[in-house]
């Protein structure tokens, strides 16, 4: 497993791990662990969704002490029990969602924890100087004044990085780190990546998408149920073989949909618009079809508005400007809909958030499978759950689903992001719905189940059901929709069909520029 | 920084037992303190709750009150709120009980008159609990404020009323005319005696069952119940609540109305049970302890009961301690209490870790066991 031993001699890695082992209860989190990164290297863990990738670097970073096992940074062993040790040892990381206080500047944020002396002001004079320093020779321009939460989310990421080198990181640690960005701001990370580890710097990617380990590392460690599966070179491989690694099997890429003639128009959303409690417009003008047998992809960037319109259409928020047409029912602003009603009309919603949303985590399975319908007649008669067939419907969704482990009795929570997303799918699914709201169908879902669910909406649109598919995964989109709607700050900025629609217009389109009007950077 | 999760089994058997102990442990020392033998007072508090004549009789008594506040706390608590207002709810209440019996008591015959008097404390109780409910629900206001608030109007309020309008004639201190002997609630004691079981005198009535009959209610009512259904979703996650289409502020004043009458029908032991008229203060510190039962109880009216059944003994045999010690007054038996609503009831979740850690530490061979046979 240990496929640099040839440089062996020259240097020390900068990370060495050994055999390590971590439990949690029944769960053999990380079995066996060995890895070598060398110094200056980027380095991709992936692998799917409770593979152990961040149990992996939360041992490498403070948060969790391992069973067993040996830590060795550049060559001499190490305990990393605190994070704040992990800080000293030249480790930082850059966390999936940003832990930065938005309404402090860059400067500041910068600072946070490593203040140094009481008074702030040469302080700040002297991390002036570092950040500037360090913008230089990283190329990692920023001004040191923004508010943070003035800055667009790839900024905010860099002020992450920033931060990480302040504290003298020497080994930086990205979880997931392209999670909120446009394709363009993806990219434009990779180029810093490329940067740092010109300069010395060693990173290590975590991250369940295949591309970004061919676009940015040099190797890449293949996890799966706790084990590193293989380290390969990254030249030396190519995505069918990761996919393989990670799934344990052989995995189709495009999902199998084939053209279909759409019928009429089953949800009609006319002028929407929609005002936040701060006054800000995060909708507006926004008008669209959806037919039957017909699945419309919305694509965005996160918080461009693709939240507030599912909220609004799934009756959660208020309905304030515009109009909504489902079949015979128009709602308006005088005329709301509450989401049971809807419900009864035939709309399901698979909501973005399922652990928030989708599902009561502290719920048992089979009382997830009736939320939204627990006033329905699947859920008993009027006054008392009927246990007894609320558990057998549960058990025969999760069969039908292969939902691992089949056991309505199960905390949601204890199941895996695929499995509560299987649970939350198939609910919405055996309501046969007319329309089917779906926001984000595979965030955080492991491979084989991505797969499955999106065969699932394939064939509820083959079977007649309209479907709106909101996604910021842009591949989820493209291999997913007949038509596709491009949202931007809160409005409509393109439409694509399935034949014309190209990743690289749809992502210029997704960041608020007109791809006539501007070349590629 | 992780901790292994606490078994189950020992987060219900074991926690309350060692928070106990250290609570006896405290209050043994404070005893010492005072020169008096510990493990003597330990004696005098056990016989005077359950084994002198009628010493069994006060502690389920006591334990009637603090079951009814204890599940008022723990129905609140299923939609995540506080309801801080047991006692002034239970004031409350007793004025609907007691104006039901001074008004149609001796009119109706007692088999009509006190069900209605019933239903008057738990409607009085869920009317009073209405407001903050509503002032959360549509205006944000904080719960566990505008619930503590209302205790102290409640209090006024009776204050104003006993003083005043309600005053029985010809009296001076506050408090209303006797309701009619037809509305008196049997006692356990003359319950038994018609079928040939003779008691110690005590006030245990037959508010007693009631309360166990409140118990299986709440039980069905948490968790069988649809309206059980969507509390419980609203109190482990709003979002998912209102995805689900639950109208979250209509059910936060329903169920801080069912609260709040649980919380009034307290009074049906002390006004129907005890004193058959209205006095001043009768709630006496029993819905604020309920807090520390519901907590103690983890929520659960099988856990309620047997918490209430703890204090309602130590309400007792702390009396005895007092009677029986020179040195011991009043007040030390209430740092005593104090002493245990402190190790149960807030520290209640202090020990969850240390004794998570020494339980993973000691049982390892045991989870291995456990993970061969799923």
């Amino acid at each position: 497993m240990n496929m640099v031993d040839a440089g062996g001699d020259k240097q020390p890695p900068a990370i060495e791990l050994r055999r390590i082992n971590k439990r949690f209860g029944r769960v053999h989190a990380n079995r066996d662990i060995d890895l070598v990164v060398e110094r200056g290297s980027v380095t991709g863990i992936i692998g799917e969704n409770g593979a152990g990738k961040s149990t992996l670097v939360s041992i490498l970073y403070g948060f969790y002490t391992a069973d067993s096992g040996e830590i060795l940074i550049d060559g001499a062993p190490v305990r990393i029990d605190k994070t704040s040790v992990a800080i000293d040892h030249g480790i930082g990381m850059v966390h999936q969602h940003f832990m930065l206080v938005p309404t402090f500047t860059v400067l500041e944020n910068i600072m946070m924890g490593a203040e140094g002396s009481g008074l702030l002001a040469p302080a700040e004079m002297a991390a002036r100087a570092r950040l500037t320093d360090l913008a230089e020779t990283y190329g990692l321009e920023i001004d040191p004044d923004a508010l943070v939460g003035d800055l667009p989310v790839g900024l905010q990421q860099r002020v992450e990085i920033l931060k990480a080198l302040y504290r003298g990181a020497r080994i930086l640690i990205l979880d997931e780190p392209t999670g909120v960005l446009t394709p363009q701001e993806a990219d434009r990370l990779f180029d810093v990546v490329r940067v740092l580890s010109g300069n010395g710097v060693t990173v290590l990617l975590i991250t369940h998408k295949l591309r970004e380990i061919m676009a940015a590392t040099d190797q890449v460690a293949v996890m799966r149920h706790g084990e590193v599966v293989r380290s390969l070179k990254t030249a030396k491989t190519d995505r069918e073989e990761l996919a393989r690694l990670m799934v344990g099997r052989d995995v189709l890429f495009s999902a199998e949909t084939t053209e279909r003639q759409p019928g009429a128009s089953v949800l009609s959303v006319r002028d929407l618009g929609y005002q936040d409690e701060a006054g800000a417009m995060r909708l507006k003008d926004i008008s669209f079809d959806v037919r039957a047998g017909e699945i419309l992809g919305i694509a965005g960037v996160s918080g461009n508005g693709q939240s507030e319109l599912l909220d609004i259409l799934s009756g959660i928020a208020p309905l304030q400007i515009g109009e909504i047409t489902f079949g015979e029912d128009v709602f308006t602003a005088g005329r709301q809909a509450d989401p049971s009603f809807l419900r009864q009309l035939g709309i399901a919603h698979i909501p973005e958030d399922r652990q928030q949303r989708g599902l009561v985590l502290n719920f048992s399975a089979a009382e997830c499978a009736i939320l939204g319908y627990q006033d329905g007649p699947n859920a008993g008669d009027r006054i008392f759950l009927d246990q007894a067939r609320i558990r057998d419907r549960c058990q025969k969704m999760m069969v039908d689903f292969d939902v691992r482990p089949p056991s309505p009795e199960l905390r949601a929570g204890g199941f895996s992001g695929g499995n509560q997303q299987k649970i939350v799918v198939a609910r919405e699914l055996a309501a046969s719905p007319k329309v089917l709201l779906v926001g984000q169908p595979t965030r955080g879902v492991d491979i084989g189940a991505i797969e499955f669910i999106h065969s699932q909406l394939i064939a509820m649109r083959d079977a007649g059901c309209a479907i709106l598919l909101v996604s910021v995964e842009l591949d989820e989109i493209l291999a997913l929709s007949d038509r596709i709607l491009v949202m931007n700050d809160g409005q409509i900025v393109g439409e694509a069909g399935r034949d014309e629609a190209d990743p690289n217009r749809i992502g210029l389109m997704m960041a608020g520029i007109d791809p006539g009007s501007e070349a590629r950077p | 920084m992780s901790t292994p999760p606490l078994p189950r089994w020992a987060e219900i058997g074991l926690v309350p037992v060692i928070n106990l102990t250290l609570a006896l442990l405290v209050s043994g020392a404070v005893i010492a303190m005072l020169g008096e033998d510990p493990i003597k007072a330990l004696g005098v508090m056990l016989k005077g709750a359950f084994v002198y004549p009628g010493s069994l009789g006060y502690t389920l008594y006591y334990a009637t009150n603090f079951i009814f506040t204890g599940l008022a706390v723990t129905v609140a608590y299923q939609v995540m709120l506080f309801n801080i207002g047991g006692e002034g709810q239970a004031y409350i209440g007793g004025l609907g009980a007691g104006l039901v019996g001074l008004a149609l008591g001796g009119v109706l015959p007692g088999v009509v008159v006190i069900p209605l008097a019933i239903v008057g404390a738990a409607l009085f109780g869920a009317a009073w609990a209405l407001i903050p409910a509503y002032l959360q629900a549509y205006r944000g206001s904080h719960i566990v404020i505008t619930t503590i608030m209302f205790n102290f109007i409640g209090a006024g309020l009776m204050v104003s009323l006993l003083g005043g309008p309600m005053m029985r004639a010809g009296q001076m201190s506050p408090e209303s005319e006797v309701m009619d002997a037809s509305t008196h609630l049997l006692s356990m004691q003359e319950l038994l005696a018609l079928i040939g079981i003779e008691i110690a005198g005590s006030p245990l009535n037959l508010s007693f069952p009631l309360a166990l009959l409140a118990c299986v209610f709440v039980w069905y009512l948490i968790w069988r119940s649809k309206l059980g259904y969507r509390m419980r979703a609203i109190g482990h996650s709003e979002p998912a609540a209102a995805y689900a289409g639950i109208r979250i502020p209509h059910m936060i004043i329903l169920t801080m109305a069912i609260s709040g009458g649980l919380a009034g029908m307290m009074s049906v032991n002390e006004i129907l049970g005890v004193h058959h008229k209205i006095v001043m203060n009768f709630t006496a510190g029993y819905g604020f302890t309920g807090i520390a039962v519901a907590l103690m109880g983890r929520n659960h009216p099988v856990g309620i009961v047997m918490a209430s059944l703890l204090f309602g003994a130590i309400y007792q045999g702390g009396a005895e301690l007092d009677f029986e010690f020179q040195s011991i007054t009043r007040e030390m038996v209430l740092v005593i209490q104090g002493l245990i609503i402190l190790f149960s009831g807030a520290l209640v979740y202090m020990i969850n870790r240390p004794l998570a850690r020494l339980l993973a530490a000691v049982l390892p061979a045991r989870v291995e066991g456990e993970g061969g046979r799923s």
